[in-house]
């Protein structure tokens, strides 16, 4: 078997404080099973970690799960060490416990898309799927 | 150069420039040509072309073995152990594609994340994108990437194992293959394959009570068996002792010179 075209690659991982890992293995394992390269990092990354790794790893795109409530704090900065190393072209995006009120904000600071609970597997496979492939 | 060692980068190379800032070390070039040969570019060949003159200094050492044996942890120790030594530290880590939707788990890297910070450490996570024989097809190209980027030692992990998957062999001039006790009799070490094309064989979970018993067995079959307990990093100074002494009597018999770490 031979894979011809190049299969997007994504990084999931928790960052910050929380240990509840099942939602974002279920990610991990449906991006998997959608053809895609998934580098799952685990838990407990700082966003220092995630970004160097992102950027290592050559990825398309980040997906992030928080459910500590910290998520204010940690997307932007993500988003800010990404801007600094000029790698502002890595798609962001998270799931998790984010309540409405913080999204628009998040999404103005440059998250692309948040997915809270209860979100189709398939609308977030959808996101991921129509991602752009100019790098 | 920002806290991170990376530079900041521009959006389109030159095959000439990339070249260029692979050889200075930048993180973000080595990682983009990595991913230009993963895909067959043209651009990435004509770049790697350019920084051949520059590899072949490198201590380049591959990790295989049974899945679960501990490939992923012991490199970690291998890592820390390189880099108190002073070495810049390259791991290329390979894992498989799914031969039936294409996507793969690339999860090797989570027992290394305590080095994800350190600018003397570079990690890389390949998936065989269809390439049977445990490596993936671009590992000798993504070698040749981190030698020119400065490397000292690179750190190849195979997929985890059978048998038959030897591939490593031909990229790297010195092989470890992990094993774990207990998975087996004696005869089981007499087969060929994996075992054979291993210049050191690693007993891991050195704290299993099996484990002497296996490191034994190994030892009527092979001249160099190490008890190891990864976790603990117990036997990793004589694992780094056997990987230097393979690396002197290879260079002793004349075989192409690598420097050891």
């Amino acid at each position: 078997m031979t894979v011809t075209a190049a299969p997007l690659r994504i990084l999931i991982g928790k960052v910050g404080l929380d240990g509840h890992d099942r939602g974002v293995k279920l990610i991990a394992r449906a991006l998997r099973d959608a053809g895609m390269e998934v580098i799952y990092t685990g838990l407990h990354q700082t966003p220092e970690q995630v970004v160097t790794t992102a950027i290592q790893e050559d990825v398309d795109a980040i997906g992030l799960s928080i459910l500590s409530g910290a998520h204010n704090t940690l997307f932007r900065r993500v988003l800010e060490l990404l801007s600094a190393q000029g790698a502002d072209d890595i798609v962001v995006f998270g799931g998790g416990i984010i309540p409405n009120e913080d999204v628009p904000a998040l999404k103005e600071a440059g998250v692309k898309a948040l997915f809270g609970p209860g979100t189709p597997l398939d609308d977030i496979m959808r996101f991921v799927k129509e991602l752009p492939r100019s790098r | 150069m920002t806290r991170f060692g990376i530079h900041l980068n521009k959006p389109v190379d030159s095959e000439s420039t990339l070249a260029e800032r692979v050889r200075q070390g930048q993180v973000r070039a080595v990682a983009r040509l990595i991913t230009l040969l993963e895909r067959g570019k043209q651009e990435g060949r004509d770049a790697l072309r350019l920084l051949e003159a520059d590899t072949s200094r490198a201590a380049i050492i591959g990790v295989t073995g049974y899945p679960g044996a501990g490939k992923s942890t012991i490199i970690d120790q291998l890592v820390a152990a390189y880099r108190r030594l002073g070495h810049k530290v390259g791991v290329l880590a390979v894992d498989m594609t799914s031969p039936f939707t294409g996507g793969a788990l690339l999860g090797d890297r989570i027992r290394m994340q305590q080095h994800a910070l350190n600018p003397g450490v570079f990690i890389r996570s390949l998936a065989t994108r269809g390439h049977r024989g445990g490596v993936a097809a671009v590992t000798g190209e993504a070698v040749s990437v981190l030698e020119a980027a400065g490397y000292d030692v690179i750190l190849i992990e195979t997929v985890g194992v059978g048998q038959g998957e030897l591939d490593i062999a031909v990229v790297a001039p010195t092989v470890v293959a992990v094993v774990a006790p207990a998975l087996g009799d004696e005869v089981q070490a007499m087969k060929a394959g994996l075992l054979e094309v291993a210049h050191v064989i690693v007993v891991n979970k050195g704290d299993h009570p099996d484990a002497d018993r296996t490191l034994r067995e190994l030892n009527e079959w092979h001249r160099s068996v190490l008890k190891v307990t990864a976790t603990t990093g117990e036997g990793i100074p004589a694992l780094i002792a056997a990987i230097a002494e393979q690396q002197r009597l290879r260079d002793l018999e004349g075989a192409p010179t690598r420097a050891a770490p």
